[in-house]
Parts: structure tokens; C-alpha cells; sequence
């Protein structure tokens, strides 16, 4: 008896955790009088879908969403490389204490400074614009940390022998030290587009129009009360925000966890 | 032969400096200057057109202190801060024990647990709106089949905050189950069996050799469950605004509301100020005892 009970109370979680999930997919696809109901065997429809769809430029939005997370993802590759390498392999005095300075940004955390960042950024004429968007993500400390482990690793011999051959301070970086971190990188990808997929307080302050706008804000604006839409609409509309990245989840769940934890664990 | 070697040494502190500087420049256009900028502002009054601002010192946080709002907030954080940390971090320790246990359906079970961590915030709010709605909200209907009368769990003040931390549990658990469930991975197998031949229960071999083990990942979780207890308030911006009368408004949205609906950024920036002192406090407690206890490990 006992010996049924844990994994049975270990489902019941599971089925408790995803079931918001699977109301707002079974909503998505009735009509709003069957949603709210729950009849069960009520016909299936796509009529949620046309009314999102016809409702506010998804195809723009998913395109910011798609830009702004591919231009993080380029920033800080290129700004935490540069940075984890002359942290990890370069010798000069107060880079420990710079390094500290650097760390500190890990709680000074954007999203608390968005006060001032606004004012930042319209000094630089990035309001309203999907750079605007990305410049405070780029040089995240977070990445100079994990990309500095992971430069640090990489046995010194190999860097002597690239010397030998000829190679110069960033011939070495790009030929002995990115490829040797190829999967730091690819676990440090997965959480940079799942967090910027999902960011939603800064996007919402910087952007004021429908060309900038990241999903999750036309999401936010196109669910909103005063836009009158009903519950089985707004779940058809957050189904199909969260299709994507839910998808790419499933089929590559092995690696997001795997990626979360290297990015976490350090 | 010296020469030749502090040359090379001046070489590589140049190349040093040149790798760091896109990123320092970065780091302090979007980070320390704005940080900066927030201490100053805190101490100017507001500006309007016919007066200009003008310096007045701690006159912001008095006036700050003096708003009864901004105690509500921030007990309201406290009480955020006081249910979801240790009940997402318990939930997540029990995900995890179960997630690594051989029970049926394992995989089905951790891809459960860990999907609401990669759902947006604002999303996931959108979901639970159907759990919450007064009229046909997925609670009350629940309610209903137990002859409780339906209850507008988002639009009064004794509930929309609890509802407000119940979303949040939701996303955090199963984020924070994965790195108890990397730490559990590497409890030696003979353990186990080493406290089975000694006879003991699977509840002494959890109390007193698991979870010992398991100490410093749950301080790291600890602290990011505190940094996120200030960080997510996406939620409140589709399930409450903060209402009904403040009842679940907490510090980032506050801060929010009085720099881009207020207008009122000295405010604004004295809050983020005190959030800023807080956030330090807890830096200095990670790298001077945590960093300490990990390296020990």
C-alpha cells in the first residue's frame, strides 16, 4: 500500500503542475461557452485562433522576439568571450579586484535598475527600439563568469602550441579556446533565448509600438481587460506564444535541464 | 633579456585591457553608471517645469518612510518572500527525491515538473487566470462541487496576494528541483546501501545523510530564491495591478508604478536605492560565507 503511494502522490503533483497548461490547450480549442463550462465532448474549433490572429500583428512580434533574442545571444558571445578570456588567460594587475567589480553586476540586476536605465537609453536614442531592448543584457557578468570556468579549463599546452604555429592573442582565443568551450556555449544559448523569450518589464517600459514589441508585451496588451477579449481567446493567443519555445523544450529537454544546471552550478 | 620580458609582460596586460573593455564599457553604461545615477536622483527633488530640481538630501526617503503605501509594499514583499522561499525550495527537494527515485512515469514526472520554468511569466499568468477568475475560474467550480460558495480570489485583499505567491511557487519549484536533482545524482550509491545493511529507515538515511550533503546547493538556491522573490512580479501586471487597494503590490512593481505612471522618479530611485542596499547585503553574504562552504566541498 505504502509503496503505492509516493509514486502516486508524485503524478498527482505532476498532473496538478501541467494542468494549467492543459486547460488553457483544451480552451484554446472550444468555443468560450464550452470552455467555461467544461463539456467535455463539446466539437472542436479553430474560431479562437482567426480572432487572435486577426487581432494584433503576431507575425511582427514573433519577429522582435526572434531578433531581439538572436542579437543578446550575439552580444554576449561576443562581449563575455572577449572578457572570460582576459579573465581566465591574460595577466595584469587589479584584474582580480576588476573581476569582483564585474561579479558585482550579478545582483545588481537590470531589472531593478530600469529607472535610470530608461534614462540611459534615451540618452543614446535607443528608446523604442529592439537594440534598446537588448544593450543592458549584453555584458552580463553572469557570462564573463561562466565563459572565465570555462576558458580556465582548457589545458595551457594547447595555447603554447597554437603559439608556436604562429598564432596571435585572438588567433588562439578563436581557434584553441572557443572551440574547446562549444558546449558551454550551447548550455549558456539555451538560457539566454528561454530567459529572453520570456522577459517582459524592461521590453514593456523601452517599447511604445507595435515594430519593437517583443511578444510577451503584445501578449500582455492583447489579453488585457480592456481589450475585451474572452478567456478561451486569450488562452488561444497565450497557446500559440508559448508554442515555440514549449516544443523546442520537449524535444530537447535533455539538454535545456542540462543547460540550466551547467549555467546554475557554475 | 629583462627588457624583452617586461615588453612582453606590458603586451599581454595591453591585450588584457583591450579584450575587457567592450564589456567593461558596457557593464558601466548599463550597470554602474545607472546605479550611480539612481544614489544621486534619490537625493534631488522632482522637477516640474516652473521648479527645477534641487538638491535636498535624505528629504526623499523621509517622505518615502512617511508613505503608508510604501510599508504595505514592502511587508507585502516580506510576506512574498516568507511563503514562496521555503515552500518552492521544500517542494523543489521533494520533486527532486522523487524525480531521482525509480517510480513509474519518471520522465513524464521531471518533464512535468520542469515545464512551467520555461513558460514567460506573463504566459503563464494568462494560464492561471483561469484557475482564479470569479465567475467560472477553475477553483470555484472545484469549490462549487464541495458546496463552497465562489470566492473572487484575485479581487479581494485577504487572497490576491496568496494567489499571487501560489503562481510564483508553480514557476520556481521545478526551476530549483533541477539542481537538487544534479546534487542527488552525485550522492554515492554505496551510501545508500552502506545505511541499508546498518538497518536504517529511508527517513534517517534522508535526514541524516542526504540532506546534509545536499547543504550547499540549497544555500545557492536559497540565495536565488531571494533575488527572484524581489525580481518576479510579471504576474501582477495580468492577474492584480497590485490591487485590490495594494493588497499585492510589491516592491519592483511599486517602483515601476512611480517612475512610468507616477512620474515621480525620485521616489522611484530612493526605492531602488534601499533594493540596491538589500541586493549588496546579500552579495557580501554569498561571496563571503557561501563561496567559503562551496570551496570546502
Amino acid at each position: 500500500m505504502i509503496r503505492y503511494l509516493e509514486p502516486a502522490a508524485a503524478l498527482l503533483l505532476a498532473l496538478l503542475w501541467i494542468s494549467p497548461l492543459i486547460f488553457a490547450l483544451w480552451a484554446a480549442f472550444h468555443n468560450v461557452g464550452d470552455a467555461v463550462n467544461f463539456r467535455l465532448g463539446a466539437p472542436l474549433t479553430l474560431d479562437n485562433f482567426r480572432t487572435v490572429w486577426a487581432g494584433a500583428p503576431w507575425l511582427r512580434y514573433f519577429f522582435n522576439t526572434f531578433l531581439l533574442v538572436t542579437l543578446i545571444l550575439a552580444g554576449q558571445f561576443l562581449l563575455c568571450t572577449l572578457a572570460g578570456y582576459a579573465f581566465a588567460q591574460t595577466e595584469f594587475r587589479g584584474r582580480d579586484a576588476l573581476f569582483i567589480l564585474v561579479l558585482m553586476q550579478l545582483f545588481i540586476l537590470p531589472e531593478v535598475l530600469i529607472v535610470e536605465n530608461y534614462r540611459v537609453a534615451a540618452s543614446l536614442g535607443l528608446l523604442d527600439s529592439i537594440l534598446g531592448i537588448g544593450a543592458p543584457y549584453m555584458a552580463s557578468a553572469f557570462g564573463i563568469f561562466l565563459m572565465r570556468q570555462a576558458f580556465k579549463s582548457v589545458p595551457k599546452e594547447l595555447e603554447e602550441a597554437a603559439r608556436v604555429e604562429g598564432c596571435g592573442t585572438l588567433g588562439v582565443l578563436w581557434r584553441v579556446y572557443v572551440p574547446a568551450a562549444r558546449p558551454t556555449y550551447l548550455a549558456y544559448a539555451l538560457v539566454s533565448v528561454a530567459t529572453h523569450w520570456n522577459n517582459f518589464l524592461w521590453p514593456l517600459i523601452v517599447t511604445n509600438s507595435p515594430s519593437t514589441r517583443p511578444l510577451t508585451v503584445g501578449l500582455s496588451l492583447f489579453a488585457a481587460p480592456e481589450n475585451g477579449v474572452d478567456i478561451a481567446v486569450i488562452s488561444a493567443a497565450t497557446v500559440m506564444v508559448i508554442a515555440p519555445l514549449l516544443v523546442g523544450f520537449l524535444i530537447f529537454q535533455r539538454q535545456f535541464v542540462q543547460a540550466f544546471l551547467t549555467a546554475g552550478v557554475k | 633579456m629583462t627588457d624583452a620580458f617586461t615588453l612582453e609582460r606590458r603586451r599581454r596586460a595591453l591585450h588584457g585591457w583591450l579584450l575587457l573593455s567592450p564589456a567593461l564599457i558596457m557593464l558601466a553604461t548599463f550597470a554602474f553608471y545607472p546605479s550611480l545615477a539612481t544614489v544621486i536622483t534619490s537625493l534631488w527633488s522632482r522637477g516640474t517645469r516652473r521648479n527645477p530640481a534641487e538638491f535636498i538630501g535624505l528629504e526623499n526617503y523621509r517622505y518615502l518612510f512617511d508613505d503608508p503605501t510604501f510599508w504595505q509594499v514592502v511587508s507585502n514583499n516580506l510576506f512574498y518572500a516568507a511563503v514562496t522561499i521555503p515552500v518552492s525550495m521544500a517542494l523543489a527537494l521533494v520533486m527532486a527525491l522523487w524525480a531521482n527515485a525509480r517510480i513509474p512515469a519518471r520522465s513524464f514526472i521531471r518533464t512535468a515538473y520542469f515545464t512551467p520554468t520555461v513558460l514567460p511569466m506573463i504566459a503563464a499568468a494568462n494560464l492561471w487566470l483561469f484557475f482564479y477568475t470569479p465567475s467560472f475560474g477553475i477553483l470555484n467550480q472545484i469549490g462549487a462541487l464541495f458546496g463552497a460558495g465562489p470566492v473572487n480570489w484575485l479581487g479581494q485583499p485577504d487572497t490576491a496576494l496568496w494567489a499571487i505567491c501560489v503562481m510564483t511557487i508553480w514557476k520556481e519549484a521545478g526551476f530549483f528541483m533541477v539542481f537538487y536533482l544534479a546534487a542527488l545524482q552525485t550522492i554515492p550509491p554505496d551510501l545508500q546501501e552502506a545505511a541499508e545493511i546498518e538497518g536504517a529507515s529511508r527517513w534517517t538515511y534522508t535526514r541524516r545523510i542526504v540532506l546534509p550533503l545536499l547543504m550547499p546547493t540549497t544555500l545557492f538556491i536559497l540565495v536565488n530564491a531571494m533575488i527572484n522573490s524581489v525580481k518576479l512580479i510579471d504576474h501582477l501586471f495580468i492577474l492584480t495591478k497590485g490591487g485590490p487597494s495594494d493588497s499585492s503590490k510589491l516592491i519592483l512593481y511599486y517602483i515601476w508604478e512611480n517612475a512610468f505612471a507616477f512620474f515621480d522618479r525620485p521616489s522611484a530611485a530612493a526605492m531602488t536605492v534601499l533594493v540596491l542596499l538589500l541586493l549588496g547585503a546579500l552579495a557580501a553574504f554569498q561571496f563571503l560565507v557561501l563561496d567559503r562552504r562551496v570551496h570546502y566541498r
